[in-house]
C-alpha cells in the first residue's frame, strides 16, 4: 500500500501539471497511470498548439482558464526548456459566407479579451504566408497562437515534479476502488492498492470510468478521433504560421501547422467513434485532410509524409469543463471536459484546482529550495560544429549517432532512460529525442535502440517494447 | 575538433564505397579515405546471408558477407585509410565534416564519392490506413534483426511488396519457423529478379498474389491482421473482395530510395525519378568535385554492377584529384519511350566507351533496346524478355560517342507485353 496526501489518477497534460503545482508544497503526491510513459492517451497525439481563447465560447469556465494559461505558459516553457515557435496563425478567408464569420469572430475575440486577432487584407495575408491559395478574399491573423513539442512539455513538467519529490507508478491500471461512508479506503490498481486523502481524477479519456468508481458519472465521454499527417523536414512547401480554417458550426477544419521540430502537421479529422483505443488512420479521413489542406495550400508535397497518427480527444457530453469537488465523496476531485485545450490549459487549472483544495480545507505549505527550472537533454543534431565538439568532449556518446535521420546519438538516448520518469520503451525514447521520428521511421536505429533499451534496462531484448504491456518488438519465444 | 587533408574521401563503406576507394587508389589516388557509420565494413551485404552475389564480377557465387569481405581484403591490401564508427554531417565546399566519439573532424578533399546507399520505403510512404501496432517492419529492418542480432520477429508474416529483399525474407522467415502467409504486390508483375520468385516463393509454397494492396491493419499492441484486397487498373482497391489475413507481423518489401540528405547539403542537382544525383559517365555530379556511386545514385538489381559503376565512379575522382579530368560539353541523356530512366543522365563526348544503365517501364518479351542521337540510332540490341525489376545494360562505343550530337535517347519497345 503506498500512502500519500495526494494521489493523481492520470499522466497526461492536467496530470503533471497538477503534480508539479502540487510539488511545491510539503505534502506526499503521486501520480498513477495506465501508459508505460506519462503523456497520457490525447496529451501526447496532438498538434501541440498554444492558442489564444479568441473564438472560445465568452464566459465559460474553459475560455477563462485559457486566457490565464496562455498568459503563463510561455515563462513555463522556459523553465522547463520545452521548445516553441511563436508563429501566430491565419485563417484564411477563402469563400464570400466566411467573410461575416470572420467579422463574429474578431467581435467574440474582442470579448474574450484577445485585442490582436484581426482581419487583414488579401494582399497582407499573401506577403505572410506566399503558399496559400492565391485566391483567398483576405485572412484573420492572430500573432500569439504557438505551436511546442507537446510530448516534451508535459514530460518536462513530470521530470520536474519528480525531481521535487512526486512519485510517478506508470504501467499502472486503476482497477476500482473501495468507497465506504463517503470516503475512499483505497484505489485497486495493476501495481496494488493506494490511499491518499485527496484522489484527483485526471483521467482524460478515461474520466468518466474513474468517476464511475465513486458513482459520480452524470457525464459521457465520446471518443473522438482526429487523424494527422507529419510531413519530412525537407518538403519543399511549407508553411511559417499556423493555417486554419475558418470555423464552421458544424467543424474547426484542417489546419496546417508548423512545428518546433520543423515537421509539418496537417489534420486533424473530427469523428465521433465508439471505442476509446480506436487510433486507426482511416483512408477517407487521410483523404478529406488532403483535399481540405489543399484547397488552403495548393502546393503541399503529400508524396512527402513521413507518418500518419491518430490522436483521440476526450469529447464530454454535455460538453464543457467540469471540475467538481465531490460533496458526496469529500477528498475526489472529478477533472472532466477537457478536450484539445488542455494543453494550453493544464497549467492554469493545476493553479485553479490547487486553490480550490486549499479552499476545501488543504493545509499547504510551501517547501524551501522547489526546483523551478529543468534543462533538456541538449540536441546534437541543433548545435554548432565547436558545440558539438564540446558536448563529445564531455560525453564521447554525444560522438555516437544512432538515429541517422534525425542525428540522434547515443547519449541522448541514455538521458531520455536514464532521467527521472525516464524512457523504457521504444516509443517513449522516440517522444523524447526523436530517434525514429524521422524519414526512415526507426528502419535502421530501431534494432539499436531495442539493444540499448534492452541493456540499460536490465532486460532480454525479446521483451523491449514498442510501447504499453504487450507491443513487444520481437517475437517472445 | 580535428582536420585531415586527402585526395579522396569516400561517405560508405559497403559495396560502392569499397569498391571506388580501391579504384581511386589504383588510378593514382595518394590518399584515399572511407568513412564508415558501422563498426565494420560491408554496408547493407553483412546482413545479406543468402547466396547469389558475385557471379558475374567474380564468375563464383558468393554470399554477402563473403562479396563484402573480398573487397574489404582489397581494400586493405591497397592502403586505404577506413574512419569506422564514424558519421558524415555535412558536406560544406571541398570540406566533408564528420563525427565520432573523439569529435568533430573537418576532411579536406580533392574530390568526394557518394556512395550512402539507400533506405526502405515505408509504410507510411505508401499512406497504408489502419493502427500502428508493433511487428510492422520494412524487410531490411527484419532481415538486421534476424541475421546481424539473431531475434525472431514474429511468427505469422504477410508481406507487402515483390522485391527481392521481401522474397529473400520469405524464405528466410520461412527458414526460421515463422509460416509467411502471402507475399502480396500491388503492380501485376513481380517488383524483384524472376530467379528469387523461383527460390524464395516457389520453393516453399509461399502465395504471390499480384494486383493486390493492403488496406488496413489492425492491432493494439501487436499487429493482429492485415485486410488485402485486389485493385483495379488504376492501382484502387476494390473493397468488396478484401479478406483479412491473421498474422503478428507485416513486412514491407514496397521499394529503396537513395538517401541523399548529405547529398543536399552540397545542392548538387538530383533527379526527380532515381532520387539520386544527376551524373555524367564518369558518375560526376554538377558539382565537379563530387561523384556518386551505387545505391545512392539509383537502386541497383545486382551488387555485381554496383562494383564496375563505383570503379568508375573512384577512378574519375582520383582523376579529378590530380587535375586530370577535365570540364567538357555534356550531351543529355534520356529515357525514351518504354524507359523509366537512364543513369548516367549526361554524357561527355569521348572517345572511349559509354556505359547506359536502365529500367524499363514495364515488363515486355520480344524487347528491341536502342540507343539514337539526333541523326539515328546507334545502338540497337535485341533480348528475349525483359522486366522493370532487372536493370539493362547498353555500350555507346567510342567512335559513335566521340561524335554523338544533340541528346542521346534510349528506347525499349517489345513485342507483346508480358
Amino acid at each position: 500500500m503506498i500512502k500519500s496526501d495526494v494521489l493523481i489518477i492520470g499522466a497526461g497534460a492536467v496530470g503533471c501539471a497538477l503534480a508539479r503545482e502540487l510539488s511545491k508544497y510539503n505534502i506526499k503526491v503521486t501520480v498513477v497511470d495506465k501508459n508505460d510513459d506519462v503523456g497520457g492517451d490525447a496529451s501526447k497525439s496532438n498538434s501541440g498548439l498554444f492558442s489564444t481563447s479568441a473564438t472560445m465560447p465568452v464566459g465559460t469556465l474553459e475560455c477563462k482558464l485559457r486566457t490565464i494559461a496562455h498568459s503563463m505558459i510561455l515563462n513555463i516553457c522556459n523553465d522547463l526548456d520545452v521548445p516553441y515557435i511563436e508563429c501566430g496563425s491565419i485563417a484564411p478567408i477563402l469563400y464570400p459566407d466566411q467573410l461575416e464569420t470572420a467579422k463574429g469572430l474578431t467581435e467574440r475575440a474582442f470579448q474574450n479579451g484577445v485585442y490582436d486577432y484581426e482581419i487583414l487584407p488579401a494582399k497582407d495575408i499573401l506577403d505572410m504566408e506566399p503558399t496559400l491559395n492565391p485566391e483567398i478574399l483576405g485572412g484573420i491573423y492572430s500573432p500569439r497562437d504557438r505551436q511546442a513539442n507537446q510530448f516534451i512539455f508535459v514530460s518536462a513538467m513530470a521530470e520536474n515534479a519528480a525531481e521535487n519529490g512526486v512519485e510517478f507508478v506508470l504501467d499502472c491500471k486503476v482497477t476500482g476502488m473501495d468507497v465506504a461512508d463517503g470516503k475512499i479506503h483505497a484505489v485497486h490498481t495493476t501495481k496494488g492498492d493506494f490511499e491518499a486523502t485527496w484522489v484527483i481524477n485526471a483521467a482524460g479519456l478515461h474520466c468518466d470510468e474513474i468517476s464511475d468508481m465513486v458513482d459520480e458519472c452524470d457525464f459521457k465521454i465520446n471518443p473522438r478521433k482526429g487523424e494527422f499527417y507529419v510531413f519530412s523536414h525537407d518538403t519543399p512547401v511549407k508553411v511559417s504560421h499556423i493555417i486554419s480554417s475558418v470555423p464552421s458550426p458544424k467543424t474547426r477544419g484542417v489546419l496546417v501547422i508548423p512545428t518546433v521540430d520543423n515537421n509539418m502537421l496537417v489534420g486533424p479529422t473530427a469523428d465521433d467513434v465508439e471505442d476509446k483505443t480506436d487510433v486507426k488512420t482511416t483512408a477517407a479521413g487521410l483523404a478529406s485532410i488532403k483535399s481540405q489542406a489543399l484547397n488552403m495550400i495548393p502546393g503541399l508535397h503529400f508524396e512527402d509524409t513521413i507518418t500518419q497518427f491518430v490522436g483521440v480527444r476526450p469529447a464530454r457530453t454535455p460538453e464543457g469543463y467540469d471540475i467538481r469537488f465531490s460533496e458526496k465523496v469529500p477528498g475526489f476531485i472529478g477533472i472532466s471536459g477537457v478536450r484539445s485545450t488542455g494543453l494550453t490549459v493544464s497549467v492554469g487549472l493545476a493553479t485553479y484546482i490547487v486553490h480550490g483544495m486549499k479552499e476545501h480545507g488543504l493545509e499547504l505549505v510551501r517547501k524551501e529550495g522547489w526546483k523551478r527550472t529543468r534543462k533538456g537533454i541538449a540536441r546534437f543534431a541543433e548545435k554548432t560544429d565547436a558545440e558539438k565538439d564540446a558536448l563529445i568532449a564531455a560525453d564521447p556518446l554525444y560522438g555516437k549517432i544512432i538515429c541517422r535521420c534525425e542525428q540522434v546519438t547515443e547519449s541522448e538516448i541514455l538521458q531520455a532512460i536514464h532521467r527521472p520518469v525516464g524512457a523504457k520503451t521504444l516509443d517513449a525514447v522516440k517522444r523524447r529525442v526523436r530517434a525514429g521520428m524521422g524519414r526512415c521511421q526507426s528502419g535502421f536505429c530501431g534494432p539499436h535502440v531495442i539493444e540499448i533499451l534492452a541493456r540499460e534496462l536490465g532486460i532480454p531484448e525479446e521483451d523491449v517494447r514498442k510501447r504499453g504491456e504487450k507491443a513487444f518488438m520481437l517475437d517472445k519465444n | 575538433m580535428k582536420d585531415l587533408n586527402c585526395s579522396v574521401v569516400v561517405v560508405g563503406g559497403g559495396p560502392a564505397g569499397l569498391a571506388a576507394a580501391i579504384s581511386a587508389k589504383k588510378n593514382g589516388a595518394e590518399k584515399v579515405i572511407v568513412i564508415e557509420r558501422e563498426n565494420r565494413l560491408g554496408g547493407i551485404l553483412k546482413q545479406c546471408i543468402h547466396a547469389g552475389f558475385g557471379l558475374q564480377y567474380f564468375g563464383e557465387e558468393l554470399t554477402g558477407p563473403e562479396y563484402a569481405e573480398k573487397f574489404a581484403v582489397l581494400a586493405k591490401e591497397a592502403g586505404i585509410e577506413f574512419l569506422l564508427d564514424t558519421t558524415a554531417l555535412e558536406i560544406k565546399e571541398k570540406t566533408l565534416v564528420c563525427v565520432n566519439t573523439e569529435g568533430i573532424i573537418n576532411i579536406n578533399f580533392g574530390a568526394l564519392v557518394l556512395a550512402m546507399g539507400c533506405r526502405e520505403r515505408t509504410r507510411a510512404n505508401l499512406v497504408i490506413p489502419g493502427s500502428r501496432p508493433a511487428g510492422i517492419y520494412s524487410a531490411g529492418t527484419a532481415q538486421k534483426l534476424i541475421n546481424i542480432f539473431g531475434h525472431k520477429v514474429g511468427k505469422e508474416v504477410v508481406i507487402l511488396g515483390s522485391g527481392d529483399i521481401g522474397m529473400i525474407m520469405a524464405r528466410r522467415l520461412s527458414l526460421n519457423g515463422a509460416k509467411v502467409k502471402a507475399v502480396v504486390e500491388i503492380m501485376p508483375y513481380l517488383a524483384g529478379l524472376v530467379r528469387n520468385k523461383a527460390q524464395c516463393l516457389d520453393d516453399f509454397n509461399i502465395p504471390l498474389l499480384l494486383s493486390h494492396t493492403v488496406v488496413d491493419i489492425t492491432g493494439v499492441d501487436r499487429v493482429e491482421s492485415v485486410t488485402i484486397a485486389p485493385v483495379d487498373e488504376n492501382r484502387r482497391p476494390i473493397m468488396e473482395k478484401a479478406e483479412t489475413i491473421t498474422c503478428d507481423t507485416l513486412l514491407l518489401s514496397v521499394g529503396l530510395i537513395p538517401e541523399n540528405e548529405l547529398t543536399r547539403s552540397a545542392n548538387v542537382e538530383l533527379s526527380a525519378i532515381t532520387k539520386g544525383a544527376v551524373v555524367n559517365q564518369y558518375k560526376q555530379t554538377d558539382k565537379p568535385y563530387i561523384f556518386a556511386c551505387g545505391n545512392v545514385l539509383h537502386v541497383n538489381d545486382l551488387v555485381d554492377h554496383v562494383s564496375h559503376e563505383s570503379e568508375d565512379a573512384g577512378k574519375f575522382a582520383a582523376l579529378y584529384a590530380a587535375g586530370k579530368l577535365e570540364a567538357n560539353t555534356q550531351l543529355e541523356v534520356q529515357p525514351g519511350e518504354g524507359v523509366r530512366y537512364v543513369c548516367p543522365q549526361k554524357m561527355v563526348c569521348a572517345e572511349e566507351n559509354v556505359d547506359l544503365y536502365f529500367r524499363t517501364a514495364a515488363p515486355g518479351r520480344g524487347t528491341t533496346l536502342t540507343i539514337s542521337d539526333d541523326t539515328g540510332v546507334l545502338v540497337t540490341k535485341k533480348l528475349v524478355r525483359t522486366t522493370p525489376g532487372t536493370i539493362e545494360k547498353l555500350t555507346l562505343p567510342a567512335d559513335k560517342a566521340k561524335n554523338a550530337t544533340g541528346k542521346i535517347v534510349v528506347r525499349a519497345e517489345h513485342k507483346e507485353e508480358a
